[in-house]
């Protein structure tokens, strides 16, 4: 990665000197009505720069990175896939980017009617009756699913406290879960990695308000009693939330709204082809069935006579989940990906998507055992071979030593029921040419590993940086200059 | 589409993996739900999309706008655009392998080092998703903190802050919001004093306040503080390289909306919650934190620290939910401060007060209309006008092509005429002229 310049981890304020200064303005004649006691005594310490010693401080950092665009990203469960370059230049026009959010209604008509199509497309394509687009993440959106269920049953006066989630969830889920005051129940997945019925039905009772669902789950396996999963939940009065994250296995193949699901989180940023900006912004949303229409956030979008409005017109909203409507520029793009795809094309997605997870599954799974022997969806997990774990090798080694291929490495550790988890999702925008490279490197990976496991131990060798230090970090924070 | 494989391709895998049709992979789905109908429109192709998109920005009204109330028409350097355009940051995710993302975790420890500057505080987190759930978050810790169930809070807080932090409690019925009034536009000190009580969890003001007017958030800290309560100020980042900190009056939470720091607006988002605290209350802190070490050979390096707090470690047990969320945009503000430093920062605050200034005094000229409040604001002040703003900002708008500003009917009867207006340093004096013409011919 820093083959071609020589790293340089000067911080920009090292790079400060007094009096330099990146963007000046005209001043017109100087007014204030500020008085002195009101203003600050000392001056910020922020770094003085030309503007192009920003610019090259700024690039030589975006050096130090992996990114979709650079490297094959198999990180499981965040869909790393290809991000489109029409979304950037659509979604930045300036007829979008200047729009104020409290604009009225009448001057704001075209992002409105895009929220409001881009809500019945994406309802469409899961199968659901109605949408919000105001959550900004997937942590968010669940938030906002829960605090929905949270409504529908005060409203409906049953008190219900409890919220199911099975142990392979992501950790968002209990997170969420209890952020909204609910007790959370551990289910625990059979051996196949499944949600066992039998299991379900004990857990069930008159308490439970909702059971949180991850399809297909974060094993790569589809819940393939997901039917009889919301039914016996239905008949015991508890909602069926789905977590979204997976989705890029199902899209225009399988609508989640069929299953019986009574409201799911989107994570747009992962479907829907928006970047990931090296942790956010993403998009959430949250679709529902008709049942819980009435208890979305307000304001909704609404359509009458042709107009786009914001209505706050929802007696039993949940309320305002943030000030203003969500990460709408992230909408935008993720509208663009929309336009761009049929029900054909969308099907081509999730076909591709788990074509490739399986192939790399089927490459690697007699080095590298799978958890589960079943095809999976559009990721798979598999764990290091018995022999080098033995000889002190983990998968954080395995992780590290990718790195040095040049390619990022999958997700480690999760889930937290496999033992030393990899977790790869190498989506549908991969060729199998670069799937055959990362084979290639993780059966090399093995071969070092056999041969001479100090290498895998001490990698990287080729970053900017070697294994760092993490206890150090935590033990005396250093967190700002 | 975006799919790399050809059918070739796709046949050599279906024969490595052992199948005769991609059918058989998914055998485990029941038929049932398989390839149901999908009712969407046909794909675009790129140019299809392009000039969609394009009629649709078309169909967003492009006017001259003096609306503010918390989301400011700032700037955008463009050394700030390219830099963010760079697919090296905006394709990469979650610094989860440090060694192969060290530039983002760099530009996370500068955001972080710029917030704390800013505020004056000790701690930033890595960001949040923007100000309202960071302050709905603030006001969460302080709940955490001290047990106690009663928030006070400023009347002058954006009235969507208080809503969002409502919602973020679930109405939970065991707390309890009680408002501080406000007094010739700024928060009543007395009233402060005289709620703040031994069940009082908090005490949560913002500065400039909705109403755009300057708090003196050094005396109510005081006075939170010798109740023994907890303080949260909500400050807008651009304002603070000239206002006084919220760090400096001893604020224990410090939040704002980082979208001020040369964000583009885009109708509510992706904007950045601003997040900081004193030293000792960094455990509380939702979200990720960028700490720097070393590496084997002792060279400096960053990662995610305080990971103990978070969701992916403790699950249900965790400070909060969030994890990825702006973090493109807290680069985005690094940068930003990077660019004007503290004098550029300094320099166009004057910039946004002197044309508020100049604008207060050419509107209070127009006939019937009155400035509500004497006290100093910064960039944003509440004019009076002789008609009811609502029907006013409608007429300008669609007249003129100039929204005049917010209209504050939501606030309460006595607002009904009143017009929020605010002043940006994209704005001049002839903006300033043009405006009060607008006004003048709708009245």
């Amino acid at each position: 990665m820093n083959d071609i310049m020589k790293f340089d981890n000067e911080l920009s304020i090292e790079k400060s000197r007094p009096s330099k200064r990146g963007l000046h303005f005209n001043c017109p004649a100087c007014q204030t009505n500020i008085p002195a006691s009101h203003l600050r005594k000392n001056e910020p310490k922020l770094p003085e720069l030309s503007e192009f010693d920003a610019v090259r401080h700024f690039t030589r950092l975006s050096k130090y990175n992996f990114s979709v665009d650079t490297h094959f990203y198999p990180l499981g469960s965040c869909t790393m896939k290809y991000n489109p370059r029409i979304n950037e230049e659509v979604s930045a026009l300036e007829g979008f980017t200047s729009l104020h959010p409290m604009a009225m209604d009448e001057n704001a008509q075209g992002t409105l009617e895009i929220i409001y199509d881009a809500q019945e497309r994406l309802c469409r394509l899961c199968g659901m009756d109605d949408a919000t687009l105001w959550p900004v993440a997937g942590a968010h959106g669940e938030y906002t699913g829960i605090l929905l269920a949270k409504k529908y049953f005060s409203v409906r006066g049953e008190e219900r406290d409890e919220i199911i989630v099975p142990d392979s969830a992501h950790g968002t889920n209990p997170a969420t879960a209890s952020m909204a005051g609910f007790k959370t129940v551990n289910l625990q997945s059979n051996a196949q990695g499944l949600l066992d019925l039998e299991n379900l039905r004990k857990s069930l009772n008159p308490k439970t308000a909702v059971i949180m669902m991850t399809v297909p789950n974060t094993l790569g396996i589809f819940e393939k009693n997901i039917k009889a999963i919301c039914d016996m939940a239905h008949q015991n009065g508890t909602l069926v939330y789905m977590d979204g994250a997976n989705l890029n296995a199902l899209i225009g193949i399988i609508k989640p709204g069929d299953f019986g699901i009574d409201m799911m989180h989107l994570n747009l940023h992962k479907t829907f082809s928006t970047p990931h900006g090296g942790g956010g912004p993403g998009a959430g949303g949250i679709l529902v069935k008709k049942i819980l229409s009435p208890y979305l956030p307000k304001p909704k979008v609404e359509k009458k006579d042709g107009k786009y409005f914001l209505s706050d017109d929802i007696p039993h909203s949940i309320g305002r989940i943030k000030a203003h409507f969500g990460n709408t520029q992230v909408l935008l793009r993720a509208y663009a990906y929309l336009l761009k795809h049929g029900p054909e094309e969308f099907a081509q997605i999730a076909e591709n998507a788990i074509l490739n997870a399986n192939y790399v599954k089927a490459s690697l799974e007699k080095i590298f055992p799978p958890y589960s022997s079943q095809y999976c969806m559009h990721e798979c997990v598999l764990t290091p071979p018995e022999e080098l774990l033995k000889n002190g090798i983990r998968t954080l080694d395995i992780a590290k030593r990718l790195l040095d291929y040049g390619f990022h490495a999958p997700t480690i550790y999760f889930p937290l029921i496999v033992h030393e988890a990899i977790m790869i999702e190498p989506t549908e925008t991969e060729s199998k040419e670069t799937l055959d490279a990362f084979i290639a490197a993780m059966k090399k990976i093995k071969e070092e590993a056999d041969k001479d496991p100090e290498i895998l131990k001490n990698a990287p060798h080729t970053m900017p940086v070697k294994r760092l230090d993490e206890v150090l970090a935590a033990r005396q924070p250093n967190i700002k200059w | 589409m975006y799919i790399s494989n050809t059918e070739q391709e796709k046949k050599e895998m279906l024969e490595k993996i052992g199948v005769s049709s991609f059918a058989e992979i998914i055998s485990c789905v029941p038929r049932e739900f398989l390839n149901p109908e999908v009712n969407l429109p046909k794909a675009l192709s790129e140019i299809e999309i392009s000039k969609r998109m394009r009629e649709l920005s078309g169909k967003n009204r492009r006017i001259l706008s003096f609306v503010g109330a918390g989301v400011y028409d700032r700037y955008t350097p463009a050394a700030m655009k390219a830099i963010l355009s760079r697919g090296e940051f905006l394709t990469a995710y979650t610094p989860y392998q440090p060694e192969a993302s060290q530039g983002i975790l760099q530009t996370i420890y500068e955001y972080q080092s710029s917030m704390c500057a800013l505020y004056e505080m000790d701690c930033s987190n890595a960001s949040m998703y923007d100000g309202s759930t960071s302050f709905a978050e603030a006001v969460k810790a302080c709940l955490r903190i001290s047990g106690k169930k009663k928030i006070l809070y400023s009347a002058g807080i954006n009235p969507r802050y208080i809503e969002t932090a409502k919602t973020y409690l679930a109405e939970d019925k065991q707390y309890i919001f009680e408002e501080i009034p406000l007094k010739d536009g700024i928060t009543d000190i007395k009233s402060l004093s005289e709620k703040a009580d031994g069940e009082t969890a908090c005490f949560l003001v913002s500065n400039p306040n909705y109403l755009g007017i300057i708090e003196d958030i050094e005396s109510l800290n005081k006075a939170a503080k010798e109740k023994g309560i907890l303080t949260v100020c909500s400050a807008d980042p651009f304002a603070l390289g000239a206002l006084k900190t919220p760090g400096y009056c001893g604020f224990d939470f410090a939040v704002g909306e980082g979208q001020s720091l040369g964000l583009p607006m885009s109708y509510g988002g992706p904007y950045l919650g601003i997040f900081t605290c004193k030293k000792e209350h960094v455990r509380q802190m939702p979200g990720r934190i960028c700490g720097m070490t070393k590496d084997k050979d002792g060279k400096r390096g960053f990662v995610l620290t305080l990971q103990a707090r978070e969701q992916h470690i403790r699950r249900d047990k965790a400070a909060s939910n969030i994890c990825s969320n702006q973090a493109l945009c807290a680069l985005g503000a690094a940068i930003y401060c990077a660019l004007l430093g503290p004098k550029g920062l300094k320099e166009a605050c004057m910039i946004n007060n002197s044309l508020a200034v100049k604008a207060s005094i050419e509107l209070s000229k127009i006939k019937g209309a009155k400035l509500k409040y004497s006290k100093p604001f910064f960039n944003e002040f509440v004019l009076d006008l002789p008609v009811r703003s609502l029907e006013l900002r409608r007429k300008v708008s669609e007249k003129f092509s100039i929204d005049p500003g917010l209209d504050l009917g939501h606030l309460g009867k006595e607002f009904e005429n009143s017009l929020l207006i605010c002043l940006t340093e994209n704005k001049n004096e002839s903006d300033i002229e043009n405006l009060k013409k607008a006004i003048e011919a709708c009245i």
